[in-house]
């Protein structure tokens, strides 16, 4: 890619990863800037994500850009049957910055290619989505002052979930120690075992959401068991409880814990969790602002120093 | 080296001889070809005994010589492979089949939602191993290891 565009989180290093996070901070402590005044941000989202799109198009808004483009491809010329190539080509006259969603596989990658406008990825099906991750890495540093030296548990469905992937390839640049807690259906892909093995990262798979594992955790990713990703039902029926957490379960946690989760959730929380302080998705899900605010602006080539 | 033995077996006055196919891939090597479609005399051995491979097997086509496409092909399926060029009943060329770092538009993407098999996009394979062929989508990332590898 000769531009800024960002497509995968693996696209980034390390450095550029903590320069972004930095940004991200001086977004947090004041997200209203007039820095894209007469700029033009569109967000084509191919597939509806309300919750992706709010936070991409809130972040340009506080950034005082202009905010073209559509939530709902029904109502576009791709439901004429116009290719992708096409309507990216089209949009890149307009606007300087493109924010794309879409269910196929390697759309956002592919745009890159046909246009000379800066792309961001904001998900492509089940393959990248680097602002999730983002704000998932601003979280962790946010609420423990660091990336290295961790304990990090992933808790739920490890196979199908990309977030818990692409934060697994974000996290191999710093020192951390993870658990991957998973029925056998939903367990952490051998390749990234396999990665963890070949690059010294330490890792510890287990069945069993135990008090042990909860206990010496400084951060517990909660992910979503979705029926519909088991083959046996009577499996699904067996485990789908075994990966819950409540309030009581946190009685001996460590201080630091924070709990994470990429929302929504449906029943691998709780309720009674809300109210501890330890639970931190909802802010979370605020910081991707923060991390959308600095990323546009990496897109935009701008620099933000302070 | 047996070449001249094989050779004489049918032997060739113009033509290809495609050698050291490994016995699991000739088939799909000779679909590839489309050499059912052919009005050329071929013969087709298989489960010839190899030094290198254990069992091979080996097409030789008369009166035609391959593109470099089509051996780019061969390549994907049958790395091992080695295309003699016969003129005259004489080797002319004897050239391994080489697998390029990057393989453009010969292969279908496996992932039914990658970008490439839901746009018109010529697709883009990066070879992440060689023995066995292990291939990755440019795009969605998707794998396809040895005879998973579907060619266009």
């Amino acid at each position: 890619m000769a531009n800024n565009s960002i497509v995968s989180i693996n696209d980034l290093s390390k450095e550029e990863i903590l320069k972004l996070l930095h940004t991200a901070s001086l977004f947090e402590a004041n997200p209203n800037r007039h820095i894209l005044d007469g700029k033009v941000v569109a967000t084509l989202f191919f597939e509806p994500s309300t919750r992706t799109r709010l936070s991409f198009e809130t972040a340009a808004n506080r950034l005082g850009a202009r905010v073209i483009g559509f939530s709902d491809p029904a109502a576009t010329s791709t439901a004429k049957g116009e290719t992708l190539k096409d309507t990216i080509k089209m949009v890149s006259n307009y606007a300087d910055l493109i924010v794309m969603r879409h269910y196929l596989e390697g759309a956002a990658l592919y745009a890159t290619e046909v246009t000379d406008v800066p792309v961001i990825n904001a998900g492509d099906g089940a393959h990248q989505h680097p602002s999730q991750t983002m704000l998932d890495l601003y979280s962790i540093l946010k609420t423990q002052g660091r990336l290295d030296d961790l304990t990090l548990t992933m808790v739920g469905d490890l196979k199908y979930g990309r977030t818990v992937h692409s934060l697994l390839m974000a996290l191999s640049h710093f020192r951390v120690r993870f658990n991957f807690v998973a029925c056998k259906e939903l367990q952490m892909p051998r390749e990234f075992i396999d990665f963890c093995g070949k690059n010294g990262i330490e890792y510890h798979e287990s069945r069993e959401f135990s008090p042990e594992i909860i206990n010496s955790s400084d951060i517990i990713y909660m992910t979503r068991v979705q029926r519909e990703r088991f083959t046996d039902l009577m499996e699904y029926e067996r485990v789908k409880d075994l990966y819950n957490l409540n309030n009581a379960m946190l009685a001996d946690s460590r201080p630091n814990l924070r709990i994470l989760h990429p929302l929504p959730r449906v029943g691998e929380i709780a309720e009674d969790v809300d109210d501890n302080p330890k639970a931190y998705y909802f802010q979370q899900a605020k910081n991707g602002l923060y991390a959308r605010q600095a990323m546009i602006c990496r897109a935009l080539g701008i620099e933000v120093t302070d | 080296m047996n070449e001249k033995k094989e050779l004489a077996v049918a032997a060739l006055r113009n033509g290809t001889v495609i050698d050291h196919i490994p016995s699991e891939s000739l088939f799909k090597a000779v679909e590839m070809l489309g050499i059912a479609n052919l009005d050329k005399s071929v013969t087709i051995g298989f489960n010839l005994a190899s030094r290198r491979l254990g069992r091979k097997g080996i097409i030789k086509i008369a009166d035609v010589e391959l593109s470099p496409e089509t051996v780019s092909r061969i390549a994907i399926l049958a790395p091992t492979a080695v295309i003699n060029t016969i003129r005259d009943y004489r080797v002319v060329e004897k050239r391994p089949v080489a697998l390029p770092e990057e393989i453009v538009d010969q292969i279908v993407c496996n992932n039914p939602k990658c970008v490439t098999r839901n746009q018109p996009i010529p697709t883009r394979f990066n070879v992440v191993d060689r023995g066995p062929v292990r291939v990755r989508c440019h795009y969605c990332g998707h794998e396809a290891v040895g005879d998973q590898i579907v060619i266009k």
